[in-house]
């Protein structure tokens, strides 16, 4: 990954690094060969065409995919891909290491309908943290109320609107406390008019120096709160550098063609950070 | 803004209406069933064979056997259900082996008709010296019975819980048992409660079978009672009417569960 020196510096040392990450669905070659390189600190943002790979990578990332060939080393932990092995039992350990230092977020939230959002928040604190009830509880309200929704402790998910379900996905990924968190999409599934409460939140991580990897679509919001913003085309990074850059003067013709077009095609999306 | 005013008398009219509406066609049901089940009781009545004094000398006995048919059914249902979680946990196991015995034993059961599998507990299983009173083997047979039947919906219900919900718990670094534990079986009990109520209700007709091997429950007092004194008409129709009785009376309860879980997914 590059990095400029001057962002080297504001940054802190390696949490996530890919390396090799092939992917192939069948023989759908999904991902062709990609290194990653995320620091403490740093906001990237993902963009690029539907298909080219985002998602998939993410999900590699922390294993919700097997990736075909290729290492991801997540605070430490390391684990190479081994689609033959892939669910032998020490292995699986090994995995639940990666996702424990890697929150992930959903384009459709995956709260748990049948828990109170408290209860939603303090589970796996409890269950896998193994951290004391009170203790779960004081974290989940701070989160809570760092989401802004400190009100809807008591709510069940049916209760809450999208853009509410998705902030407190949020908090839930914030109380196991992760290295880095990882949004496939977050804003995706969302009514427009809500679109705006999220990307508020994930601002403000992304300003307090949260860690964080972000599938998008939202241009703008990239803009503001991104370090760096890598392109991705057909399952390989094209262009990768500050947003300024990448999203201002993209060197790579394709990266230019897909701004052009998506800007054309989504004028209103120019607009989605002001309007609020 | 101005014609809202006008109108909203007419819609409370409306809806008045449409409630004595409902309210008509509901009493006008239940009249059919009051005008036909009476007009059938007197007309056997009215032929004679009915026994007034035999159905009060042994109606109370045979309805005894309701709380042996009731005992039969509830400690069954509870057998199956842990049963059928298991079977279906290994009807979804990557592992061969445990994958192989569950469907095995669905296939089993459900490929063999149930009063064979009432016979061979009580009868053949004394071959090997296994020798058990007539009420345990009954709810072997019907919890054994009932509990392959049920995996399948258990299957079904777990495989309805979206995917999502497992991928964001494994995120969350839960292990696999816990996920299936703590997020997709909750889950999974709120999809098929209505089956499950159905199984319950067919439960308690199917326990009848268990009259062949002696257990006292309704069915067989009646028979016992009815062959001895020749009076079957009588002791058959009151073991009817408890189990039709009962029947509806769980149905009525399993449609107020179902109602509440159906207010919001909770």
């Amino acid at each position: 990954m590059i990095t400029e020196p001057t962002l080297a510096q504001h940054l802190g040392e390696v949490i996530v690094d890919a390396r090799g990450i092939e992917k192939y669905f069948g023989a759908n070659h999904v991902l062709r060969g990609i290194d990653l390189e995320v620091r403490r600190r740093q906001a990237v943002m993902l963009i690029g065409r539907s298909g080219s790979g985002k998602t998939t990578l993410l999900r590699c990332l922390n294993f919700l995919e097997e990736p075909t060939v290729g290492s991801v080393e997540i605070d430490g932990v390391r684990i190479e891909a081994d689609p033959l092995r892939a669910n032998a039992r020490g292995r699986q350990e090994q995995i639940r290491q990666i996702r424990l230092r890697a929150g992930m977020l959903f384009q459709e939230f995956n709260l748990f309908p049948h828990m109170s959002v408290l209860a939603n928040l303090i589970e796996a604190p409890m269950r896998v943290r193994r951290i004391p009830h009170n203790e779960a509880v004081t974290a989940a309200e701070k989160y809570l109320d760092k989401v802004g929704l400190i009100e809807k402790r008591d709510e069940f998910p049916d209760r809450l609107s999208g853009g509410q379900k998705q902030r407190v996905a949020i908090a839930r990924a914030l109380c196991m406390e992760p290295k880095v968190l990882m949004f496939d999409e977050p804003t995706s599934a969302l009514d427009p008019e809500l679109v705006g409460e999220v990307l508020t939140v994930m601002e403000e991580l992304a300003h307090e120096g949260t860690t964080m990897i972000v599938v998008t679509h939202e241009m703008h919001f990239a803009r503001e709160a991104a370090d760096t913003v890598i392109y991705m085309d057909e399952g390989q990074i094209i262009e990768a550098g500050p947003p300024e850059q990448v999203l201002g003067e993209p060197a790579d013709e394709r990266t230019q063609h897909f701004l052009r077009r998506f800007l054309s095609s989504f004028p209103d999306r120019q607009g989605a950070i002001h309007d609020r | 803004m101005t014609s809202a005013v006008p109108a909203a008398p007419i819609l409370a009219e409306i809806e008045a209406h449409q409630r004595r509406a409902r309210q008509r066609f509901r009493a006008q049901s239940a009249s059919v069933w009051v005008v036909l089940v009476g007009g059938l009781g007197i007309a056997l009545w009215a032929t004679g064979n009915i026994n007034g004094d035999f159905i009060g000398k042994w109606g109370p006995f045979i309805i005894g056997g309701t709380w042996i048919t009731i005992l039969l059914s509830v400690t069954s249902i509870l057998f199956a259900t842990a049963l059928a979680i298991v079977g279906a946990i290994g009807r979804l196991s990557e592992n061969a082996f445990i994958n192989g015995a569950a469907s095995l034993y669905v296939s089993l059961v459900r490929g063999t008709p149930l009063l064979v599998q009432i016979y061979f507990v009580f009868f053949a299983l004394p071959q090997f010296g296994i020798v058990l009173p007539s009420i345990p083997a009954g709810i072997i047979a019907l919890s054994f019975n009932y509990g392959a039947y049920m995996t399948e919906i258990f299957r079904a219900g777990i495989q309805a819980v979206p995917r999502g919900q497992r991928e964001a718990a494994e995120s969350l670094g839960m292990p696999e048992r816990l996920v299936m534990r703590r997020i997709v079986l909750p889950q999974a009990f709120r999809i098929i409660i209505p089956a499950i109520g159905n199984d319950f209700v067919a439960m308690i007709k199917d326990s009848a079978l268990v009259s062949t091997i002696a257990v006292q429950e309704l069915l067989w007092r009646a028979k016992t009672v009815g062959t001895q004194a020749f009076r079957t008409l009588e002791t058959l129709l009151i073991a009817a009417v408890v189990y039709w009785l009962l029947t509806i009376v769980f149905s009525y309860f399993q449609e107020k569960l179902e109602r509440r879980m159906a207010q919001g997914d909770r």
